[in-house]
């Protein structure tokens, strides 16, 4: 059991200084996550790409601003549980018992929702038979590349994770690389490599065509892939493999009798606490009139939501306004040495 | 205002106004069309506000910027005629416009 004054759900930029400034005001927090890494959105969907607008930084990428915040909130030496989804909430006196994916146990005062768009999840392919061979021979990630070795494989997909697993598995498998366009949005060189070993028979690669069915008993033996003007190829596979990038689901989020309207949870602007007392939403995954899904709103609605957790944490002590500049408390909080 | 209309996979059709300059995901979203999620907010960053072009507009529509066909990668059940609607400014020339909305986005 993890016993804290807060847990904040999500670990992008929001739930980051959401962090911070649970620290600076002297509440400790953990922050669980669905993804494998720290960043949200800005690691997962954008981190070489700039951003302009937060303030006071003309220009970062979203690796660079995530490394800045990981550095802002060192001192408060917070504890991040990743790869983790929180599914169930409950209330235990005045405090709130959380469970997540992996039989993570936590006893907190308040709970932050920084979710962003909901969790993470894979794109799955949108033919309906495929969910009944999922984890047996079709799967949407690799952990244990040994399995593939001297068979055939279909890999769909045109990203950097098809790709890269289309040109590794072809030194020891038979591959299939099918996608539906001549382009593809990896990287060039790699796309340039697949040309090479497609042309050197190493490789067949489809293109224009998409997934029209597949077949076979416990496992998959047959797909089916259909060209945009119709013709439809049977290719013996041994296993499937979809790569199309990851979508954003709320999940369990659902389930928490929260105001919830257009995959948002409403919140007020005072301290963004949501219908239920206790537990805050801020970021992407709030809404209240004029709500911008802006970072640096985010930041704002973390410094709200932080105080506002300060009574449920500390329901015996008054929270003072102070500044950072001059609070001794602070400073102290930031183990600044003077 | 030019007017758009919206097919929902419901089999319904929604033909509304729409502000010049807004996009077609906006307009969807403003007049509570079901079946546009618009997650990213129209920054091109996912594929949840993906429609089928009608036919005869779709050499009509401004030409796809770099990125968007890469995210239509990762939408549901892509086409030849897929589009993200945010990036479909609503403008005179798009007065009629017709849209399907896929079954579902996520």
């Amino acid at each position: 059991m993890n016993k804290t004054d807060v847990l904040i759900i999500g670990a992008g930029p929001t739930g980051l200084f959401c962090a911070h400034q649970l620290g600076i005001i002297g509440l400790g927090c953990e922050i669980v996550d669905n993804l494998d890494k720290v960043g949200g959105q800005c690691i997962e969907l954008y981190p070489d790409k700039p951003i302009y607008d937060i303030p006071a930084v003309p220009e970062c990428t979203g690796e660079e601003l995530t490394n800045n915040l990981i550095r802002q909130i060192k001192p408060f030496n917070v504890k991040f549980h990743l790869n983790e989804r929180v599914e169930e909430l409950k209330k235990a006196d005045n405090r709130w018992s959380v469970k997540t994916s992996g039989g993570i146990q936590f006893d907190v005062a308040a709970i932050v929702i920084a979710g962003g768009v909901g969790s993470f999840e894979p794109r799955k392919f949108s033919v309906k038979d495929c969910e009944k061979f999922e984890g047996n021979n079709l799967f949407y990630s690799i952990k244990d590349k040994s399995v593939f070795k001297d068979k055939t494989i279909s890999i769909f997909g045109g990203g950097d994770s098809a790709l890269d697993w289309a040109i590794e598995l072809s030194n020891t498998s038979n591959v299939n690389l099918i996608h539906r366009r001549d382009g593809f949005s990896g990287a060039e060189s790699s796309v340039q490599k697949v040309k090479d070993l497609n042309d050197q028979g190493k490789l067949n690669l489809f293109t224009k065509y998409q997934l029209d069915s597949v077949s076979g008993d416990k496992n998959i033996e047959i797909v089916k892939i259909k060209h945009d003007e119709g013709d439809i190829k049977e290719i013996k596979s041994d296993y499937v493999l979809g790569f199309f990038g990851l979508i954003m689901q709320l999940g369990p989020i659902l389930n928490w009798g929260l105001n919830i309207d257009k995959k948002t949870v409403q919140v007020n602007t005072e301290n963004f606490e949501t219908n239920i007392n206790g537990i805050f939403a801020i970021g992407d995954i709030c809404s209240y009139p004029g709500k911008l899904k802006l970072i640096l709103s985010g930041f704002h609605e973390g410094a709200l939501a932080a105080r506002g957790c300060f009574k449920y944490a500390k329901p015996d002590e008054k929270l003072r306004f102070e500044f950072t500049t001059t609070s001794k408390a602070a400073q102290e909080r930031l183990g600044i040495k003077k | 205002m030019p007017k758009i209309t919206y097919h929902t996979h419901d089999n319904k059709t929604h033909t509304v106004d729409v502000q010049k300059g807004l996009t077609v995901m906006e307009g969807a979203i403003q007049n509570d069309i079901p079946g546009i999620d618009a997650d990213c907010g129209g920054g091109m960053a996912c594929a949840t506000c993906h429609v089928y072009v009608k036919e005869e507009w779709l050499d009509k529509l401004p030409t796809k910027e770099d990125g968007e066909e890469d995210m239509l990668d990762m939408a549901f059940e892509p086409k030849k005629n897929s589009r993200l609607s945010c990036q479909l400014i609503v403008s005179d020339e798009l007065e009629g416009l017709e849209v399907n909305i896929p079954s579902k986005q996520v």
